[in-house]
């Protein structure tokens, strides 16, 4: 998690972590790679109607900015992907790059978040025992543990970052 | 000298907003650093508008010409907030 030192925010990674985070991350860059598919609703949420009620609008304002938009989101994957070790460790970062982190980990959260079917009255720890309930080896069991962690982690940099 | 197609005439008399939509995955603090980092909003109104998006569903953030709602619409995206424009 980060914490305040100076003028920076600073976490520490184990393994694990940088492992769990570095392939969420990947796989965000993986989805910016190619032109926005529109039937994925992860696109759909990272790439908003600007004119909902009018598609034609909408058309028109993605032809001058969505190339800008995939571009900025992959680069600021890519920077994490950078900054952050496959061994982990430390992780220093000044306002300009905690900016970076924070755009890139709301979008990691945004596409798993709508993939697992997060919802305004889900309670993630609920969800969590639902699904070991169900079934202790099923993926979603793991998603929603990296779901969480994302959000504590994410937290832990906006509180770090405005205190 | 052509006259003006009245049809064509946008409407004038209604300004353009930005409207910020809830959303279930977005952290209460991180909309809040937005609105104070997009628009230089003192925290205390970032806050409220923060809440509004939150209770209400949704919140105008800014208003004026249609091309600067657009333009804080593609900002609001590129942090990953649910963003419309719309006439008010």
């Amino acid at each position: 998690m980060f914490s305040r030192s100076g003028e920076q925010c600073v976490a520490r990674f184990n393994a694990q972590e940088a492992q769990v985070l570095r392939q969420c991350v990947a796989e965000l860059a993986a989805l910016l790679s190619d032109a926005p598919s529109r039937d994925d609703p992860a696109v759909e949420r990272l790439f908003p109607d600007v004119y909902p009620e009018d598609p034609v609008e909408t058309e028109e304002f993605r032809r001058f900015t969505e190339e800008d938009l995939r571009s900025a989101k992959l680069e600021q994957a890519k920077t994490v992907l950078s900054d952050l070790l496959e061994a982990g460790g430390e992780v220093r970062l000044g306002e300009p790059e905690a900016d970076v982190w924070l755009r890139a980990l709301t979008d990691v959260r945004l596409a798993l978040g709508t993939r697992l079917g997060i919802a305004d009255d889900t309670d993630i720890e609920e969800e969590l025992d639902e699904a070991v309930l169900k079934d202790p080896t099923s993926p979603r069991v793991g998603q929603i543990s990296v779901y969480a962690y994302l959000s504590f982690l994410q937290e832990s940099l906006v509180d770090a970052l405005t205190t | 000298m052509e006259t003006p197609d009245v049809e064509e005439v946008p409407d004038l008399d209604r300004a353009w907003v930005t409207v910020v939509w809830n959303d279930p995955v977005n952290l209460m603090s991180y909309v809040t650093w937005v609105f104070q980092k997009l628009f230089g909003y003192s925290r205390d109104r970032a806050e409220q508008l923060m809440l509004d998006v939150h209770q209400k569903g949704r919140a105008i953030v800014s208003s004026g010409a249609r091309e600067r709602m657009e333009y804080d619409a593609s900002r609001l995206h590129g942090y990953g907030l649910w963003a419309t424009v719309d006439q008010s």
